[in-house]
């Protein structure tokens, strides 16, 4: 039987939920579970006939057969409980019904209006149920075949077998996303076992191979640098700073870095503070919301996954987005069908996916940015991290050590594999196209998940009832299971154990499914029955699906049948080498630098511009959608002061027991790259080091995190400009002894399609690099936040001001690149950060603001707003040579934006003697803000005039 | 029943999660806590008896799905209503914080019902709260300042009840204008909740309902007006609640 139950609000419904059952219930149980789903205070419900509703019609919205519904998830373990288990079988899906057009995506959802027709509105009984084609489950592949086939192979996927009977050429399943080396190794490594490969294996080495997985363009050589980008410079750096610290005797507070899920280093003597970020683009391209949540819970299982089992204390995130006014429309295909998604479709989208992913976990959300650019309509970036928390030891032994022994079972648990997600790994490696899979899309489940790493991190671990842990990320079980095979020396899985969704997948797609909230554990025979007891208890679905060896070799099989024999060596580094050559870039037009001085109001409306630029004005609206206080540990918020504006840096306290607070911020300037990309890179780590040190951290307890999102990267100027940011990254993080201790890069963040008059287009996203810090502060009382206090305060200028305006805010918004990027002085902006944090950690600093993009203007502002005071400023004290424009928006490195109390100020100034600093001026009552240059007012507004301005963008977007 | 060390249990699982910071609260003030998974309780569910105190914490339990809270409630319901019951017959308090409160509403101990914010947005903020009722939960405290962090936090009451509730001194805390919204110049009531309520109470003030989290104001640096007063006290506004229930046994010496 098909029922429909249907669930409204009593007052005013804005949607009608909806819940299709197939069934065999009585009209009496019927009514019971429609009774569990309705509060009565509330709700009403009725059966199979829709709510009588003053409408002309109704819009339905629900999920494509197989895409992950959580509600229908709910429902059914309700229905289930509410009969005590003795239910009569039955399946349900859920969508909602809106009286307005609702826009829905496609990809994975079904939309169907009903008209109203003799005064009622009526809704077909249909089921989106999964329907799959039986096929051949395994098929061998002829790799003896021309370059150009093996290419074709490669681009388009394996030929189904479908074509054949009909006489026609077989669909194709996807990009494999092999170079032809690659695929030439593979041809000839079968060549010599006398066989060829099944699609299993194909697919496969695909995933293992891919760039996602690999990382072969930081891996392979590069010109004259042998050992590749990231062995050089990135690990590189880390290994010399880290022998560094030993020989200076510093603590070298690196534990576990680029081995695992992601970076671990010293919180205090009894805990290990960890983080990681990820991206997530090509999925948020396609269905932002989908791409987002799981980028967000992917990325905390990358925390689950760290050592034996980390517990996520912190999410981070950031967006780079096309602007929300830009219409313009692009296809994938030339016959205009397939159009990508609007930056405001994608940014409501996405910020939606952080939001539902980070709040049903009861992960604070406490740091993060938003950017943007034109170009960010090739892909929109979307970062998204987690900082984890795990005892040094468990049961004695180290955490972050783990193991999978011969003969444990190899276990997989939480969520049931579908189509969804497969070939995520090879399709983030290629530009976006008409071939781009649909099935790369993936819901996320955000409570399965919760369900799996409370049972997991709060008790199994605890218990010891497991050896290794890691995540089922990109590739899928593919990817997880010979990642841990390596630890035992080989692995046989027996692939019909997988628990599926639906029926019908081909081993192939089991194997390389990335179907989201899954784990893969390694447990020793004599502690199984406890953990799946355990897991049971908690409603956490474990299974077996094969053993850890010792045989050298990755074996699948299927019913009994060996579908595939790998050697663990030419799985894990059969990958051919192949020499990366770059081409020097073009140096740039002397494009004009500043625009000179300026007298009158001019400067006043320039201020309140800028201010208003996305790239500068607050962004309130999601931060206080994201709950940044669930687990009680918030000390310095994302947003401040009375003026609510967006912090920098953010403080939590993540053990209770401990005064110790962990510092968080990134840093990005995409903008700079356009000039440089080795001063954009540099800048980064500077703005990244200096808002850690602003907010109260320690430059000797500070780690940091590369993710690289390029553009082309098979084009040897793109790759030129890569190198350069890499070594600035080594220059840099040697400089200060930062050390990088986790990083992700995502190399081809292009779209290839056509305008809406079919003309074609290609997009390219700015190099961009984000650099993101953690660090941990001895006593999070001294945390400052950057808004003035209190009128009579000084307020002082540390750095040094020159005229970089190049690649800043201030030029963008005249339509100008410019020059004069912002270089790093490491060795006085070292000194500067040192000497704050000393007056931080005296105490005599009310307030510290990082001076980054729209310079000393833009951070009085804040400064300012934040504190709803205003402020006397002089700029005759700095570089006298300059231009007002340039003193008051140039994006120099290395400054901070300090108010003193004026009782601190004889021991403040003692203490800044030695390095560059500027004293403004001082913080007024009235809200007027004033700058004056010799005798000139050059600039006067109020601060209630700012505050609005500072927020506007913020209230156009809730 | 009067002790120094009450027992309490936090329920856990499902989605919920603010367990841990709960039980630091209870235990800082000198109870004796323990996180039981629901499961855990179904399948011994005497276990009960031996508590003083039972708080359903804040989360997300089966990520709001079919309406926040009802999921939850309704696996309680199905297993544990004697027991229940038997809870709310004895001299004990129970607490429901946000996701908490949305679930001991669907359980139909408390009055009303929790729906969607005003603007359909989930919102994390701080709020100043008014005591009306009266309440062992509430002792000493007048105003209070506490954040919030919902979507789905809109309490919904029949004016009929309201009227009736106001009479018994149910209703545990309204929002208002004080120093939070001053501060930071904010609306009082953020998600448009029926006359401004933001807690309720029930079984003569022994159960508490509230949308703010307590926990999350437990130490000041957590407030967004300490930067403005680094006070060296160690203690937080939001206290006050779980010292209350703690105090309620120890000195509770002549009740029935």
């Amino acid at each position: 039987m098909i029922s429909r139950i249907y669930v409204a609000d009593k007052k005013d419904p804005k949607f009608v939920q909806s819940y299709l059952f197939t069934h065999f219930f009585s009209p009496q149980e019927l009514t019971r579970i429609a009774n569990a789903l309705t509060n009565p205070v509330l709700e009403n419900f009725s059966i199979n006939s829709f709510p009588k509703i003053k409408k002309t019609f109704a819009m339905e919205i629900g999920f494509k057969p197989g895409v992950t519904d959580n509600v229908a998830k709910t429902v059914k373990e309700t229905v289930v409980d509410l009969f005590r288990g003795k239910a009569k079988p039955f399946e349900i899906y859920s969508s909602k019904i809106y009286f307005t057009e609702t826009s829905y995506n496609p990809l994975i959802e079904r939309a169907h209006i009903a008209l109203k027709k003799h005064g009622v509105i009526h809704f077909p009984l249909e089921i989106p149920k999964v329907v799959l084609k039986k096929e051949t489950p395994v098929i061998n592949i002829d790799l003896a075949v021309s370059d150009e086939e093996l290419l074709k192979i490669s681009r388009e996927g394996v030929a189904n077998k479908d074509g054949h009977a009909k006489g026609r050429a077989g669909t194709r399943r996807g990009p494999l996303a092999l170079d032809l080396a690659s695929m030439k190794t593979i041809q000839e490594y079968f060549k010599k076992l006398k066989r060829k490969p099944t699609d299993i294996e194909l697919e496969s080495l695909a995933q293992t191979w891919s760039e996602h997985c690999k990382h072969t363009i930081f891996a392979n050589p590069i010109d004259e640098i042998k050992d590749g980008l990231y062995k050089t410079y990135i690990k590189g750096a880390t290994n010399l700073i880290r022998k560094q610290k030993v020989g200076k005797g510093q603590q070298d507070f690196c534990v576990s870095v680029f081995s695992d899920n992601s970076g671990g280093i010293i919180f205090d003597k009894d805990y290990l503070i960890t983080h990681k970020v990820e991206t997530h683009n090509s999925p948020s391209a396609l269905d932002p919301f989908g791409g987002a949540i799981t980028g967000i819970v992917g990325v905390n299982r990358d925390t689950i996954g760290f050592g034996l089992g980390a517990k996520p204390v912190a999410n981070v995130y950031g967006f780079c987005f096309g602007y929300p006014e830009d219409k313009k429309r692009f296809f994938k295909d030339k016959n205009l069908q397939e159009e990508m998604l609007p930056p405001k479709r994608i940014i409501d989208g996405v910020i939606k996916g952080i939001n539902t992913g980070g709040n049903c976990s009861g992960i604070p959300t406490l740091s993060g940015f938003v950017k943007f650019d034109d170009r960010y309509r090739a892909k929109p970036l979307v970062f998204a991290g987690t900082v984890g928390l795990i005892p040094k030891k468990i049961n004695g032994k180290p955490s972050h050590m783990k193991k999978a022994g011969v003969g444990d079972y190899v276990v997989v648990v939480g969520g049931r594999v579908g189509l969804d997600g497969i070939h995520g790994a090879t399709f983030s490696s290629v530009a976006m196209d008409a071939n781009s899979p649909a099935t790369a899309v993936q819901i996320g489940d955000p409570i399965t998940q919760k369900k799996l790493s409370d049972a997991i991190i709060k008790e199994a671990r605890d218990l010891s009832l497991y050896t290794s842990i890691t995540d089922d990320g990109a590739g899928g079980l593919s990817c997880s299971v010979a990642e841990m095979a390596k630890e035992s020396g080989g692995a046989e899985v027996d692939l019909e154990k997988v628990p599926l969704k639906y029926p019908g997948l081909r081993p192939w797609e089991i194997w390389i499914s990335e179907s989201q909230e899954r784990m893969t554990l390694s447990v020793p025979k004599d502690k199984w029955k406890t953990f799946q007891k355990l897991m049971d208890k908690r409603g956490v679905e474990a299974t077996i699906i094969g053993k850890f060896t010792n045989s050298g070799k990755c074996i699948v099989n299927y019913k009994g049948k060996k579908i595939m024999d790998m050697d663990m060596e030419f799985l894990h580094d059969g990958l051919p080498k192949h020499n990366l050559t770059t081409e020097a870039i073009l140096p740039l037009p002397n494009l004009p630098l500043g625009k000179g001085e300026e007298k009158g109001g001019g400067l006043t409306q320039t201020l309140e511009n800028l201010l208003a630029q996305k790239n500068i004005s607050g962004f309130s609206f999601i931060s206080e959608q994201y709950d940044h206080e669930v687990q009680g540990t918030s000390v310095l918020k994302p947003l401040s002061g009375r003026g609510r504006i967006n912090t920098d840096a953010q403080v939590f306290r993540p053990v209770f027991n401990s005064n110790k607070g962990v510092v968080l911020t990134s840093s990005t300037y995409p903008s700079y790259g356009d000039i440089s990309t080795y001063h954009m890179a540099a800048c980064a780590i500077d703005t990244a080091i200096r808002n850690i040190v602003t907010a109260g951290g320690k430059l000797s307890h500070l780690a940091i995190l590369d993710n690289f999102c390029w553009c082309s990267s098979n084009d040897p100027r793109r790759l030129a400009q890569l190198k350069d940011a890499v070594k600035a990254c080594y220059d840099y993080a040697v400089g200060y002894s930062t050390p990088f201790i986790s990083g992700k890069d995502s190399m081809f963040n292009d779209f290839k399609g056509y305008d809406e008059k079919g003309n074609p287009v290609a997009i390219s996203i700015p190099p961009t690099l984000l650099i993101s810090a953690i660090s941990v502060m001895p006593n999070l009382h001294k945390t400052i936040s950057p808004e003035f206090k209190k009128a009579g305060d000084i307020i002082y200028l540390l750095g040094e001001t020159k005229d970089e305006l190049g690649g800043g805010e201030y030029l963008k918004m005249l339509g100008v690149v410019g020059n004069n990027v912002p270089k790093v002085n490491l060795e006085k902006n070292l000194k500067t950060y040192l000497v704050l944090e000393k007056a931080i950690e005296k105490e005599l600093v009310a307030s510290a603001l990082s001076v980054t993009s729209g310079g000393i203007g833009v951070a009085l502002a804040k400064a300012c707003i934040g504190g709803m005071l205003g402020c006397k400023i002089s700029l005759d004290s700095i570089g006298k040579a300059y231009g007002v424009d340039v003193k008051l928006f140039s994006e120099s490195q290395g400054r901070i934006l300090v108010s003193v109390p004026p009782k601190n100020i004889p021991a403040f100034e003692k203490i800044i003697k030695n390095i560059p600093h500027t004293n403004l001026g001082k913080i007024i009552k009235d809200g007027k803000i004033i700058v004056t240059a010799g005798k000139n007012k050059i600039l006067e507004t109020k601060v209630k005039k700012l505050h609005n301005v500072y927020h506007s963008f913020s209230d156009s977007m809730k | 029943m009067k002790h120094n060390k009450p027992k309490i249990i936090i329920l856990s699982g499902y989605g919920l999660n603010c367990e841990e910071e709960t039980k630091f609260a209870f235990e800082w003030v000198g109870g004796n806590v323990n996180i039981v998974h629901i499961n855990d309780l179904i399948a011994k569910p005497g276990m009960l008896k031996e508590y003083d105190i039972m708080v359903f914490p804040g989360g997300f339990s089966y990520g709001d799905d079919t309406g926040s809270g009802k999921a939850y409630a309704n696996k309680f319901k199905n297993h544990l209503a004697k027991e229940l019951a038997e809870f709310l017959s004895r001299d004990t308090l129970v607490i429901g914080i946000c996701n908490g409160f949305q679930i001991i509403t669907n359980l139909g101990i408390l009055p009303g019902g929790l729906t969607y914010n005003k603007n359909e947005k989930y919102l994390d903020r701080w709020v100043d709260l008014e005591v009306k009722g009266e309440s062992p939960w509430l002792s000493g405290i007048k105003k209070i300042s506490l954040p919030i962090a919902h979507g789905e936090g809109h309490y919904v009451i029949s004016q009929k009840e309201y009227k009736e509730m106001e009479k018994r001194k149910q209703i545990a805390f309204t929002y208002t204008k004080g120093e939070i919204c001053n501060f930071q110049n904010l609306e009082k009531n953020p998600n448009g909740s029926d006359y401004d309520i933001a807690g309720v109470l029930a079984y003569n003030g022994r159960v508490l309902g509230l949308m703010p989290h307590p926990e999350r104001a437990m130490f000041p640096h957590q407030s967004p007006l300490w930067q403005m007063n680094k006070t060296k006290q160690k203690e937080g506004a939001g206290l006050q609640i779980f010292k209350n229930a703690i105090n309620y046994f120890r000195k509770n010496k002549r009740r029935k």
